[in-house]
């Protein structure tokens, strides 16, 4: 049995030398242990043994020997399936982080290559182990399994506007650039197969339409490989749309062209007729695929509407309605790719609408987790099926199937390119071509297509498995690796690391707003006009049907400058709460500098205050601590089956944030400049309470009075972390001021609220009701506590995995 | 006949030479201001006012003023017209046109700043050189006009903040008692850089008349 110790390595592991080489000797053992029961699972001997030890037990039962009672029993058949599943799974993650702990391997290296390698490796291994090979690249695994997660990662996090702007190019290359490929390739390949030299060939046995097959087969370009090396690379949003894209839509022509062709090798002759029914049925596979998958997406949608009393399946809802719309597609035949997409870009903008700040985490988090391990296995499955597969190496055939898949890719660039520029407005420069043409990589679902076909039709399959490893391999290994260094060489445009502001947000939809105008008073409808009427008409009916609640009603610039914030507060406790906000410049500025002068209200705001003498200080300071504590220890018990969406619910966060909040303060006693105009605070009122967005759209929920003192002098400032009202926290506390009978005051350090910290309105009201400084801010901050806390430069606009 | 169809003509040609247009689109955008002005020479307020698809746009004042705005002619002038003849409403036109595969960096640069000044223009309706907390307040508050409550409290706040952001953009380090003036055209085009307006401020302006086909996909 291998040894299951050696994968526990602490989490801190891997910094000095010899650590990390004990954590790869460990992995190498792993991985040696494991060869012997993933090779074990296809030899017979060892289920034949087992059959013969319970044929013997059974045999001495009946001869009423004693047999004594068996202690500790070995019954590996009984777990075999789920243990070898889990095996891989957790070989391929030690691969992933073992890369990471090499840092300059994986800076040169793509981890796609990387990974085949491993496969590579492991398939020596378990061949050299003299066990069969499992079939692992299994094109129903494959299909069903490994790669439904990428896919679905790929469009729930598509950014749509760029998409559907270049949506035309993307469609030019992914439809007419395929069918040229495919042609070009397989039609090249029967002429230089029909090449008769003097001795026979056996590729003179190939027919046309079985090249053609594998021209479709061989010319798509693969999401898989593109997405695990473009993530790497990080060009420029235009670039990597165009190529994502294409390597997405380009499914439908493949599904049908595969189809197509097999099922022509069986006749053997095409007439017009089918080729007729060949385009209309690219028409079905590729409309009926998106309407599938728009469907589930509505559906997915509509159910997360009524979600807000069962928070904790919210998720689910999202994974098994995207699935759904998988199966469904492909059991009609139809794109399950492109219903994938379909199905995820539509639900998305209305369940974010719908579900809790913590399943949306889930969501990205379980996506990237489970299309991260997808990815992994599949290259290294590769590697695995390379090792096994029956092969037939033949010069001629590999070496022109390789050139030509290089040289059509150039040419139909460079065609399409000639002609989608006629219409664009901003042009593809020699550049993007190149990185275009470049960016072509095949990948495992050309292997898997090939792994299909049926040996009695197509009795050169190995030839062409063989052929389609060896491109895939090249593209991979070759292109792979050389794209970095070529983007770096020849400066082509890297993604813009600056987060999107709220000047922009307002200036998109103002720009929006102003070219919908113009062309109406120029009288014809472009697209902006188009545009415009589906962004109202959705708004009119489809989001009240979709979303639940208020949110329905919340505009688009609301939406993005609650989202926003909600990520300068994640941000300020990952930043320990002291240090100043990040933002693009370290700035000092804050809302007293853009506040016009105003002169001070006729109605003297100000209250005396009476100096604090220093022991009542330190006993009201005591009271908080005390108060603190106690709400730490009031934490409550959750139910498996609710999660309490309050926005108070983790006390102990709650607790660390204030203590660190006082310590803070008490480090660093300042005195921060008078706020003179009490009605510029910023403040977004809340929604009705009984809103079920409160929890996430409450920015100021507690108007409570902020009063003012004059400016004095070290009067050192107590920060007053409240609990909101309603919460029975804040009633203690409450209490406590009123028998401690002071005001506290609490003023924001200045170097602690930069960038868009709200203030709650402040009213003048009774002097013993306390203020409550950033009580919202302190609710954002428990909220985002408990979550891990999705990284700050993550931003659903954006399309490449971390 | 013959004769002011040349003279026509000429003018157009010499209005293309001044604006950047083809002839044709000339003709074409005359057709529409013929229809607008229903056959006068000149355009007011309410001409455009009685197009019924603006009704639904939020800044429709705004776009409205930004025709009779005279900053908007390149003449160097200021204050507002009360009506407009052809010639000015193909000035404020130009603005929308598209770069060409052609067009050098310089001329993009020009291009985007002369985009950037039209919508600065839209913004800073008193003409002071800034836009004001108040004017920018407008600006938000319009464009939220169409959402009932929530959007009229939502945009102090939103237009206070994007504020701040320009003023820490720009002017990182201000002692407390330092009052940010406005937005200014350098501070305006600073924080826009990441848009790339000379490439998202166009609409495709047609050779073909199809203001009387109402099926119309742009065509070009």
């Amino acid at each position: 049995m291998p040894s299951r110790t050696g994968s526990h390595s602490p989490a801190g592991i891997g910094r000095s030398l010899p650590e990390r080489g004990l954590l790869l000797l460990m992995v190498l053992m792993f991985m040696q242990g494991s060869v012997l029961p993933l090779g074990a699972a296809s030899s017979p001997d060892i289920s034949h043994q087992e059959n013969v030890n319970t044929h013997k037990a059974a045999e001495q039962l009946t001869n009423n020997t004693k047999k004594a009672f068996p202690v500790l029993d070995l019954d590996y058949h009984h777990i075999q399936t789920p243990f070898e599943i889990s095996l891989w799974v957790l070989l391929a993650s030690l691969m992933k982080l073992g890369f990471h702990l090499i840092p300059r391997l994986s800076g040169i290296v793509p981890e796609s290559c990387l990974l085949i390698t491993v496969g590579l490796l492991v398939g020596g291994l378990i061949k050299l182990a003299g066990e069969q090979v499992p079939p692992v690249l299994d094109s129903r695994l494959f299909f069903l399994c490994l790669l439904p997660p990428i896919i679905l990662d790929a469009g729930y996090f598509l950014p749509i506007r760029p998409f559907m702007e270049n949506l035309g190019t993307i469609l030019m290359f992914a439809v007419v650039g395929t069918l040229w490929n495919a042609f070009f390739i397989g039609g090249l390949l029967y002429a230089v197969c029909q090449i008769q030299p003097a001795n026979p060939n056996p590729l003179h046995t190939i027919e046309l339409l079985p090249c053609l097959l594998f021209g479709s087969i061989i010319s798509a370009v693969d999401p898989v490989a593109v997405l695990a090396v473009f993530e790497e690379i990080h060009i420029n949003e235009l670039l990597h749309i165009l190529v994502f894209g294409e390597s997405l839509l380009n499914d439908a022509v493949t599904v049908v062209l595969y189809h197509l062709f097999e099922e022509y090798t069986a006749a053997g002759t095409v007439t017009v007729t089918d080729c007729v029914l060949g385009v209309i049925s690219f028409l079905v596979v590729a409309v009926g695929g998106v309407l599938v998958g728009a469907i589930y997406g509505i559906l997915a949608a509509f159910t997360s509407r009524f979600t807000s009393h069962t928070r904790v399946i919210e998720p689910l809802f999202v994974f098994v309605y995207s699935y759904m719309s998988y199966l469904s597609a492909e059991m009609f035949h139809l794109s399950g790719i492109m219903a994938l997409i379909a199905c995820g870009a539509v639900m998305r903008p209305y369940v974010e609408a719908n579900i809790s700040h913590k399943s949306h985490t889930t969501i990205k988090y379980f996506l990237k987790m489970w299309s991260s391990v997808s990815e992994t296995l599949i290259f290294i499955f590769l590697g695995v099926a390379t090792v096994d597969g029956p092969h037939a190496w033949n010069w001629t055939f590999v070496t022109v199937t390789v050139i030509l898949c290089l040289v059509a890719r150039i040419i139909g660039v460079v065609g399409l390119t000639y002609v989608i520029n006629q219409f664009r407005i901003v042009k593809l420069t020699t550049k993007d071509q190149f990185i275009i043409a470049y960016g072509g990589l095949r990948g495992a679902i050309a292997f898997s297509l090939g792994f299909l076909l049926n040996k009695d039709l197509f009795p050169m399959r190995e030839m062409f498995l063989t052929a389609i490893i060896t491109v895939i391999f090249f593209t991979v290994f070759v292109q792979g690796m050389t794209i970095k260094p070529l983007v770096e060489l020849l400066a082509v445009k890297k993604k813009q690391e600056a987060k999107r502001s709220i000047n922009e947000e307002i200036h998109t939809q103002f720009l929006d707003h102003l070219l919908t105008g113009i062309e109406d008073i120029c009288g014809h409808y472009g697209h902006h006009h188009w545009k415009d009427k589906l962004n109202r008409f959705n708004k009119k009916y489809v989001k009240k049907c979709l979303i639940a609640g208020e949110r329905s009603k919340e505009p688009q610039l609301i939406a993005f400058y609650h989202k926003m914030e909600m990520k300068q507060a994640i941000e300020l406790v990952e930043s320990g709460g002291g240090v100043k906000l990040p933002s693009a410049v370290p700035s000092t500025v804050s809302m007293q500098n853009i506040q016009p002068k105003k002169p001070p209200p006729a109605k003297p705001v100000e209250r005396a205050l009476p100096q604090l003498p220093r022991g009542r200080e330190e006993e009201i300071r005591k009271i908080l601590r005390s108060n603190l504590q106690r709400t730490r220890q009031r934490l409550r018990s959750y139910n498996r089956h609710t999660l309490v969406a309050d926005p108070y619910e983790d006390g102990f966060g709650d607790f660390l944030i204030k203590k660190q909040k006082m310590i803070e303060l008490e480090k660093k006693v300042r005195l921060s400049a008078l706020i003179k105009d009490m009605n510029n605070y910023l403040t977004v009122p809340a929604a009705p309470p009984d809103s079920p967005t409160m929890c996430r759209a409450r920015l100021a929920s507690d108007p409570q009075a902020y009063s003012m003192k004059p400016t004095s002098d070290s009067v050192p400032t107590i920060h007053v972390d409240l609990a909101s009202p309603q919460s029975p926290d804040s009633v203690n506390l409450l209490d406590e001021f009123r028998r401690a009978g002071q005001q506290q005051q609490q003023q924001k350090q200045k170097d602690e609220d930069q960038g868009l910290m709200m203030r709650p309105p402040s009213r003048p009201s009774g002097p013993n009701k306390p203020g409550a400084d950033d009580a919202k801010d302190q609710q954002k901050l428990t909220r985002c506590l408990s979550d891990p806390g999705p990284s700050a430069d993550e931003d659903e606009d954006e399309p490449f995995l971390p | 006949m013959g004769a002011s169809q040349t003279r026509s003509e000429r003018k157009h040609q010499d209005l293309a030479d001044r604006t950047g247009f083809s002839p044709e689109q000339i003709k074409n955008l005359h057709k529409r201001f013929q229809h607008l002005s229903g056959n006068e020479e000149t355009i007011s307020r309410e001409n455009l006012d009685s197009i019924p698809a603006l009704a639904n746009n939020p800044i429709r004042k705004q776009i409205i003023e930004a025709f009779f705005d005279k900053r908007n002619q390149r003449q160097d002038e200021v204050g507002s017209c009360e009506e407009i003849g052809f010639e000015q409403f193909l000035m404020v036109m130009s603005h929308f046109r598209p770069p060409t595969l052609k067009t050098t960096d310089e001329e993009k640069e020009a291009l985007r700043k002369e985009k950037l000044r039209f919508l600065f223009n839209m913004h800073d309706t008193d003409n002071d050189g800034t836009i004001t907390l108040d004017e920018y307040r407008k600006v938000v508050e319009e464009l939220l006009s169409k959402s009932g409550a929530i959007g009229q409290e939502a945009a102090k706040a939103i237009a206070d903040a994007a504020m701040l952001e320009v003023a820490s953009t720009n002017v990182p380090h201000m002692a407390p008692d330092d009052f940010y003036e406005g937005i200014t055209f350098e501070h305006f085009e600073q924080i826009l850089k990441g848009l790339e307006m000379e490439s998202r401020m166009h609409i495709r302006f047609l050779d073909v008349d199809t203001t009387t086909m109402r099926c119309g996909k742009s065509t070009s």
